[in-house]
């Protein structure tokens, strides 16, 4: 919201420079996110009359105006058709800079021939100073501006954006507004004067005012003015509404404009003798009514919305937009004002339906307090009456079912020291209220506060406790540190897990990586282009923004090869990433399951381990050893990894289900080349998923016994075992287990080869056997007997062959 | 045969010591020739395999040669302590390139969101907050209701929200993406007694046009601190704490009123701008303040729907948003990088 500090001025003496009164407002609530100032960069531009206007020789849609300055009068070059002599008009001399209406930058004016005729400088539009976006004619300053007078004294003013948060629609209006800065500075505050002659009939012989609606429809309040003159408002008049950003359209409709600006309340203006039956009727529309709206489009209306109608028909959308047959003209005589209290709710919803959103409808949005209507009716009629000659009618209408008796709150010193933490008097108590327009009465140790009408946003105790605390300034509350008890926290080992599989992954050298919950059709048909088989059907949002976020994901992998893809395309040659996030499982009935996942990629070159080394190409065993290393860092000793082809996503031939007792932790493997080719990946690409849950399942029940160190040296032995192709690695290390007994510590895969010297079909597995006992040192003997027995166990139950 | 072996035991034990002891090279060639010389001690021993039983002779065999092999093992070893190290001057000949890189065994990164939840997290936990998570997916209930937002309530517009599609789950309550992580402080309350002290981190999601400075997706950190006598005055030094661990010992604090539905009084913090120290830049929209957070004392309607008494028990709460803290503190000028996951961002964050 836009205010000028000068229209602040006239409700209440502003003693301090705008950026204190900026930083009293914000810091009490009512931040001001901008200060701007009008008339800055209007240096040269002056006051001057336009003393002659004559055509231009050669060019009919220009005119040659004179125009008096403080020295000799120049002649400018003008398009405008406004202009009248006697008119004063911001002059703008060769040099001075103003916007230039094409380009919006500043630019400075220079002496230019328009067709053969010199102009000097020329007068300006509310677009060229920056005052708003009309360029159609020039600005028509004020009579009583001097002529050679600047332009910056005469218009300029301080405007302060500010933010009114959503508990004060009282401050929607400069007085409201001014009603703050009263208290904050301290300052006295000086109201308009309401009273008016009221010359013409009784209002009650004018129009009958029924709410049928009371339940949205709070109060109304209406007068009638007679003998109405519509025409163009007075210089000061426009001028302000220009400092709010609106824009001046005839006086009864800029008056209208005006106090709502001044008040916050929304009116509305009826040509009076347009309504029928000298009735104001406030009702839901009944079935099939329609109404033409002042924008001139027909809306059918619905039950659920609220209506201002006469004795017929509806004539307004009531506190959204006035209807096209009684809107005021030019030709108006009889204005019925109103200024009426709607209900948030049916404000709301009619706006919704319609989606139509008015000035008036965001202000009725907020629920005004329904004491600025009658207010805001007065103070408009007296305007009515002084600026277009109006005789008004006697008393006004007020229907006013929605009449709350003010509400009286205990407030006690211990009450507020018990929120705030710092002790006040009664005194003080009262004091900060008081600035504020609350009535204090002390009874004992309590105050009786009640508050001031437009005030409906405080009910309880804590409210005035915020009202307190920002009066005397949060700054003077203490600063303490939280006594009392520790909470008794319960263990966190999800959280924990996921934690600290982060950091081991990050160990591993992988990139953490994190994406959008939601997604769209377009990725997930690149991994599965038919359903997937016994996939969920995915959460979607009734509102999406866009298609490619429009269901909530139950797989991370789409997205995780999404970004895999994209930094391919950014030149990076091998991302190695990770995401754990949430998948959102739909259950019929409730909120949907959320299970936490982790999902691994790899791709492009393998290890390049910088200047010395060749770039080794990345494997499916890369990724393993990731997954190998994870595991074993969670203490998951020996888990089970067996083939799986039941993977849409995963290559059949190589792919791995990830298994500790009974659990299936997760899949691995190489992408499928299918699913691959819709990426358009170029590089092999290897993923992982574990849930999350279910590791932590595995998890829990570690019990991690650690032996001392060994007291006897190891003995190493090399087998090189030449095999056939399809012995599985697993295969042998199990027997290899299985036959050497307590005193095999480990084995291990030092070399795998193929090919020159090996029988066709065969692969030689060079494998490193480690025997320890905790007892004593192992001597040779016993190793070869182990060792042979391992050998014969190979043999027999794979053909293996001891390389010579 | 038993004596046998534990005095080859005994033999190897003290020749390691001698080893170890033995002042030069000559010293250790001494004690070499005691037990492996022509009459060495181990020596000794081998020769007299010969006079045990047959069955005996491979095992006591193999140990004396194990200590025979492992004395010599520790005698080369040693003797490289005392061969001649070339002088400094010809050391400093024998050149290697320092300059080049190193090796790096090239560790991941986390995402810089991760980095500063767990910063700010940790700064919490320290003052005794337990880290907790919440649904994204939430009723109305939660994220609104029970939070003083009712249907229709002006406030609603604070928080443009994605709603769920009824469909699939078959539910007659609004179902939302929540638009704060502050249902959790309902869940929480209705779970447990005071006193309370939590911090909530988690995803977060509005129906928000985006651009450099909104997400539809975005992180925020919930706190919340219920108990007898939890003051205003906690909250401020509560934050303050908070704000100076993150951003420095120096930084200034301001608290302001603002509004919350959900609290009353309501707070907004802010600390003075890194780059202008309060005189008004661009960063700070010339204000010489950064609005870090929202919070306030929980609202009394609050305590009461989850069956605390109001009279009895007070608290404070907050919320701020961890990429919006990142942005200020690293100097990023867009939101959207976050999620873009371009590796050449995320690779800056250490
Ligand atoms: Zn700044």
């Amino acid at each position: 919201m836009k205010v000028s500090i000068k229209w602040l001025a006239e409700y209440v003496d502003i003693a301090v420079p705008a950026k204190e009164l900026a930083h009293l407002l914000t810091m009490s609530g009512t931040e001001v996110a901008g200060i701007t100032q009008r008339g800055e960069g209007w240096a040269g531009i002056v006051v001057g009359r336009v003393a002659s206007l004559r055509p231009h020789p050669t060019a009919d849609s220009l005119t040659l105006a004179t125009i008096e300055v403080r020295e000799d009068p120049v002649t400018v070059v003008t398009g405008a058709t406004n202009l009248k002599v006697g008119d004063k008009v911001p002059y703008a001399p060769v040099g001075a800079r103003l916007l230039d209406v094409h380009t919006g930058r500043r630019a400075a004016v220079g002496g230019v021939r328009i067709r053969g005729v010199e102009s000097w400088g020329v007068v300006c539009s509310e677009k060229e100073l920056g005052l708003s976006d009309a360029h159609e004619g020039i600005l028509i300053l004020s009579p009583e501006a001097e002529i050679g007078q600047p332009l910056a004294d005469v218009l300029g003013d301080t405007i302060l954006d500010l933010e009114i948060t959503p508990n004060r629609p009282d401050c929607l209006g400069v007085l409201g507004l001014a009603r703050e800065v009263a208290a904050l500075t301290e300052e006295s505050l000086h109201l308009p004067d309401l009273t008016y002659l009221e010359q013409g009939p009784d209002v009650r012989e004018a129009a009958q005012v029924e709410i049928l609606a009371p339940d949205l429809c709070l109060r109304y309040g209406a007068s009638v003015i007679y003998d109405v003159t519509v025409g163009p408002s007075p210089f000061w008049l426009r001028d302000r509404l220009l400092t709010a950003g609106v824009r001046p359209i005839n006086s009864v409709v800029d008056i209208t404009n005006y106090v709502m600006l001044e008040y916050g309340q929304p009116l509305h203006a009826f040509d009076y003798e347009t309504l029928l039956g000298r009735r104001i009727v406030v009702r839901r529309p009944r079935p099939g009514e329609s109404i033409r709206t002042l924008d001139g489009v027909v809306r059918q209306l619905t039950t659920e919305m609220l209506v201002i109608a006469d004795a017929e028909r509806p004539v307004a959308l009531a506190g959204i937009m006035g209807g096209a047959e009684t809107e005021v003209t030019e030709r108006t005589r009889v204005v019925l004002l109103e200024s009426a209290n709607f209900s948030p709710t049916s404000i709301r919803r009619g706006s919704r339906t319609l989606r139509l959103k008015t000035e008036a409808s965001v202000r009725f949005d907020k629920g005004l307090p329904p004491s600025l209507a009658m207010l805001a009716l007065r103070r408009a009629t007296k305007m009515l009456v002084e600026l277009c000659g109006g005789h008004a009618s006697r008393g006004v209408l007020d229907a006013y079912p929605g009449r709350r008796e003010s509400i009286t709150i205990r407030l006690t010193p211990g009450e507020l020291r018990r929120i705030l933490g710092i002790e006040l008097t009664l005194a003080q108590m009262s004091r900060a209220l008081g600035r504020l327009g609350f009535e204090c009465r002390e009874e004992g140790q309590a105050l009786l506060v009640r508050s001031p009408e437009h005030r409906s946003d405080i009910q309880i105790p804590a409210d005035l406790v915020e009202e307190v605390a920002r009066l005397i300034g949060y700054d003077r509350i203490p600063t303490t540190t939280l006594a009392g008890p520790l909470p008794d926290h319960p263990p966190q080992p999800r959280r924990s897990l996921t934690e600290r599989v982060r950091d081991l992954l990050v160990g591993c050298g992988l990139q953490e990586v994190i994406s959008y919950s939601l997604v769209g059709h377009r990725l997930l048909s690149k991994i599965a282009p038919g359903a997937q088989d016994g996939a969920p059907d995915p959460l979607r949002l009734a509102n999406p923004m866009t298609p490619d976020h429009e269901m909530l994901r139950t797989s991370l992998l789409p997205s995780l090869l999404e970004c895999v893809v994209g930094n391919l395309c950014l030149d990076e040659p091998g991302p190695r990433l990770f995401e754990i996030g949430r998948v959102y499982l739909p259950r019929k009935g409730d909120l949907p399951r959320e299970r936490e996942m982790l999902v691994i990629a790899m791709a492009g070159p393998g290890c390049q381990r910088g200047w010395s080394e060749r770039t080794v190409e990345l494997d499916f065993y890369d990724l393993k050893g990731v997954v190998e290393e994870l595991l074993v860092r969670l203490n998951l000793e020996e888990p089970r990894f067996c083939r799986t082809a039941s993977q849409d996503v995963l290559h059949p031939g190589r792919a791995l289900a990830i298994e500790w007792k009974g659990l299936r932790l997760g899949v691995m493997g190489e992408l499928h080349p299918k699913v691959a080719r819709n990426f358009e990946f170029r590089v092999p690409v290897f993923l992982a998923e574990f849930d999350l849950e279910l590791l932590l399942e595995a998890c829990q029940g570690d019990s991690l016994r650690i032996a001392p160190p060994p007291r006897f040296p190891a003995v190493r032995r090399d087998l090189a075992l030449v095999v056939e192709e399809r012995v599985a690695v697993s295969e042998l290390f199990d027997l290899i287990r299985q036959a050497g007994g307590p005193l095999l510590a480990a084995v291990e895969l030092f070399d795998l080869y193929h090919g020159q010297g090996l029988p066709p079909g065969t692969k030689s597995c060079g494998v490193t056997v480690t025997f320890r006992s905790p007892e004593r040192t192992l001597i040779d003997a016993e190793v070869a007997e182990i060792e042979a027995r391992i050998t014969d166990l190979l043999q027999k139950r794979t053909g293996a062959r001891l390389r010579g | 045969m038993n004596e046998l072996r534990k005095e080859l035991e005994n033999l190897l034990a003290e020749a390691i010591a001698q080893i170890q002891n033995s002042a030069d090279a000559t010293q250790l060639e001494q004690t070499r020739v005691h037990f492996l010389g022509r009459r060495g001690r181990v020596t000794t021993i081998l020769r007299q395999l010969a006079t045990l039983a047959p069955e005996d002779r491979p095992t006591v065999g193999a140990l004396a040669n194990q200590v025979k092999e492992t004395i010599e093992e520790r005698v080369v070893a040693r003797r490289a302590a005392f061969e001649t190290i070339p002088s400094d001057e010809i050391l400093a000949e024998d050149l290697i390139d320092v300059t080049l890189p190193g090796r790096r065994p090239g560790l991941g990164r986390l995402h810089p969101i991760t980095q500063i939840i767990r910063r700010i997290c940790g700064v919490f936990v320290e003052m005794g907050f337990a880290v907790m998570e919440g649904p994204e997916v939430e009723w109305d209930y939660y994220n609104f209701e029970a939070l003083n937002i009712p249907e229709d309530h002006p406030a609603r517009d604070m928080w443009d929200t994605f709603w769920i599609d009824p469909g699939i789950s078959d539910v007659a309550k609004p179902m939302l993406l929540r638009t704060h992580t502050s249902p959790m402080q309902i869940r929480i309350m209705e779970q447990t007694r005071p006193p309370i002290r939590v911090i909530v981190p988690g995803k977060c999601y509005r129906y928000e046009a985006v651009d450099a400075s909104h997400e539809s997706q975005f992180d925020q950190i919930e706190g919340l601190a219920v108990d007898e006598q939890i003051t205003f005055a906690d909250l401020k030094g509560t934050l303050h704490t908070f704000a100076r661990h993150l951003f420095g010992k120096d930084r200034k604090v301001r608290f302001r009123c603002d509004y919350f539905p959900f609290v009353e009084p309501g707070v907004d913090m802010s600390i003075d701008c890194f780059l202008c120290r309060g005189g008004g830049c661009r960063l700070c929209k010339e204000s010489g303040w950064l609005e870090i957070l929202g919070a306030g004392m929980v609202h009394p309607g609050v305590l009461a729907r989850v069956g605390y008494d109001p009279a009895r028990y007070s608290g404070f709460a907050f919320g701020l948003g961890p990429a919006r803290v990142a942005m200020l503190k690293y100097g990023i000028e867009d939101i959207r990088f976050f999620h873009g996951n371009d590796l050449r961002f995320l690779r800056q964050f250490p």
